[in-house]
């Protein structure tokens, strides 16, 4: 009887570490995983794919998988034109991030470090403004446009974009904030700093990963956005949606030519989520407050 | 360094009119170690924030070495305080935190490292000087919270509970240490916290709040021994004072259903003189021991042996709680009916049945 007690408990005693290595064992979710991310991935890999290809080899079913890649496509995408819808993009969507940062900043600042008995209600008419939809407001706002002499003009694009940024901006960036503790300021105004100092010395370093992100976000929405473009340009203010959707034809597609100006507007975007991506992972360190 | 004086300082509550701080008077001298003490909303850490420029001071004044601090901003006021949970930046260094202040005053690099490095071997620090705050144990980032305090020299030294997010051994070992700088240093300091141990070991002299009103301000055996009030003898202390409310008999005041504690003949007259017909006593462990013919009745509800001491914590009728201290090591048993009476040396403490003012 007690040597079998014994044998019992050295067996639970040895299947310790055994239980450990169930960690290593096979998933299911792992698969589901892999699956979820491999058909999210796929669409833009195929993209890329096709945009080598000829146009003959891109229109095939079932599709081509071995072929000889070319650069045709890209050289066909430059020639009509992609500079100028690039560079209005790039224009329009970097200025009214800067914008929205230089305003949405302070704002957030003083909403959560410093906030007053209406701090309530003006956050909410911030988010109330992404409540109405865009299309209810388009016939006012494209007279508007019109009336200023805007119409076809980047200007538009970038004062447009900056309002639409601005609340999302102000609401990332205040949870941004909230996480400073109120201390810090009080200690660094105590060591002698005036505001602008303490928020740039103390404040600023420890929430530049939230402002990496929230200039992410604005340039993500400004790049993509398309309604107010199709509406309120032409030719000379048109951005890249706009152009791209110009290589939609009514029939007959040019798929291997539509990949490549996708490629390009696609590009941009990713590049700086690459980038962003280690300020973003780098996380907040405020280890040393709590 | 500096003498501080709250002149009927006051600080109303943020969205209510309710007094934080209720026209607080304190005369501070320089280079003493004041310690503020009171339950939580008592207004103790409001009075050191208006100190410190944190807060408004609604009504009254502060002066700092005779210089008036209303309307002056704290980043002017040449206080350096200590945050409960630190607050140190935790972007910068432990040297860069230490230095901060001195950088923005415009001190050289040498000059800087050179204090840094000083206050750092006191504080035993030094070869943490490269380091993030993340990095540090609770202990090291109290003690460059010190730090950052000491580098500047300043007039005050403002610490809000700096203990209070310690282990209970460090606290203890951290208490005497900071204490025994402050004396080295000579600093005026002003200490906030909510444990009467710490006020009363660390302070010159201490002052307890309750409501945002000064109950007393004096040294830490003028609170033990002399409190003003009730809520004093009952703050100070641990296990707190016994306080009962009975009605006077002819020989002392009925305790309990059946016992009476017996009063001097000079504490019976004074009560008859201020024509009450109840009173408060108050008598610490210390001065109850078991009694063999009679006294107080009590029936023990838990019997605590802390190895060097053992407390008895009884009651003589339902409410009305009595702890006795013993040096013996097994004096009574649990539910044992035993009797308590004073100890030949033992002090009687008065108040007023109402208001808790001393009577004697």
């Amino acid at each position: 009887m007690t040597t079998a007690t014994t044998e019992k408990t050295a067996a639970k005693i040895d299947s310790g570490p055994v239980r450990k290595k169930k960690t290593k064992k096979f998933s299911p979710w792992g698969v589901v995983a892999w699956i979820a991310a491999l058909g999210f991935f796929f669409p833009v890999f195929w993209m890329v794919l096709t945009s080598f290809k000829q146009e003959g080899d891109a229109a095939t079913s079932p599709p081509t998988l071995f072929f000889t890649p070319t650069l045709d496509q890209y050289d066909a995408v430059f020639n009509q034109g992609i500079g100028p819808a690039m560079l209005n993009s790039v224009f329009a969507t970097g200025l009214s991030t800067i914008i929205v940062l230089l305003l949405g900043v302070p704002a957030a600042f003083a909403l959560s470090l410093r906030p007053v008995r209406r701090t309530q209600d003006a956050l909410f008419f911030f988010m109330s403004t992404k409540m109405l939809p865009i299309v209810a407001v388009i016939l006012p706002l494209y007279v508007i446009v019109s009336n200023v002499g805007l119409l076809d003009n980047i200007w538009a694009l970038v004062i447009l974009y900056t309002a639409m940024n601005l609340p999302i901006a102000v609401w990332m960036m205040r949870s941004f904030f909230l996480e400073v503790p109120g201390e810090l300021l009080e200690a660094a105004s105590l060591d002698g700093a005036s505001l602008w100092r303490s928020v740039r010395e103390v404040i600023l370093p420890l929430v530049s990963p939230g402002i990496a992100a929230t200039a992410l976000i604005c340039v993500i929405f400004a790049w993509n956005e398309f309604f107010f473009a199709v509406n309120l340009t032409a030719v000379n203010a048109q951005t890249m949606p706009v152009y791209l959707v110009g290589f939609i034809a009514g029939e007959g597609q040019y798929w291997a030519v539509l990949s490549a100006a996708a490629t390009m507007a696609a590009l941009p975007v990713m590049l700086c989520g690459w980038f962003a991506q280690n300020k973003l992972v780098r996380g907040l360190s405020f280890g040393a407050i709590k | 360094m500096a003498s501080i004086t709250y002149k009927n300082a006051s600080c109303i509550y943020e969205g209510s009119d309710k007094l934080a701080v209720n026209s607080l008077n304190l005369d501070i001298q320089d280079g003493e170690f004041v310690v503020l003490v009171g339950p939580s909303g008592s207004g103790k850490s409001t009075a050191l924030r208006m100190l410190a420029g944190l807060e408004e001071i609604d009504e009254g004044d502060i002066e700092i070495g005779g210089k008036n601090m209303k309307g002056v901003a704290s980043k002017d006021r040449d206080i350096a305080m200590v945050f409960q949970n630190y607050a140190l930046y935790p972007n910068k260094t432990v040297a860069e935190n230490m230095g901060f202040a001195l950088k923005l005053r415009g001190v050289s690099e040498a000059e800087r490292r050179k204090k840094v490095e000083e206050a750092a071997k006191l504080l035993d620090l030094t070869e943490f000087l490269d380091r993030k705050p993340a990095k540090l144990s609770g202990g090291q980032r109290q003690r460059v919270a010190m730090g950052r305090a000491i580098v500047r020299e300043p007039q005050v030294f403002c610490m809000d509970e700096p203990l209070s997010n310690l282990d209970a051994k460090l606290r203890v070992q951290t208490r005497t240490e900071i204490a025994a700088l402050q004396r080295r240093l000579g600093t005026t300091t002003v200490y906030v916290t909510h444990d009467q141990v710490e006020a009363m070991t660390m302070g010159d002299r201490v002052a307890v709040l309750r409501f945002g009103e000064l109950q007393q301000f004096a040294s830490p055996a003028d609170l033990y021994d002399k409190p003003a009030n009730a809520f004093v003898a009952g703050f100070i202390g641990s296990p707190a004072m016994n306080l009962m409310t009975g009605p006077l008999a002819s020989n002392g005041v009925k305790v309990g259903e059946d016992s009476t504690l017996e009063l001097t003949r000079e504490h019976l007259s004074l009560l008859h003189e201020a024509g009450l017909k109840e009173v408060t006593i108050g008598i610490r462990p210390e001065h109850l021991e078991l009694s063999d013919n009679g006294g107080i009745n009590v029936v023990i509800d838990l019997v605590e042996d802390l190895g060097s001491e053992t407390y008895l914590y009884t009651h003589a009728s339902p409410g009305v709680q009595l702890v006795a201290r013993s040096f013996s090591r097994q004096p009574a048993r649990l539910a044992d009916a035993v009797a308590l009476r004073q100890k030949a040396e033992g002090v009687v403490h008065l108040f007023h049945p109402e208001t808790g003012a001393r009577l004697n």
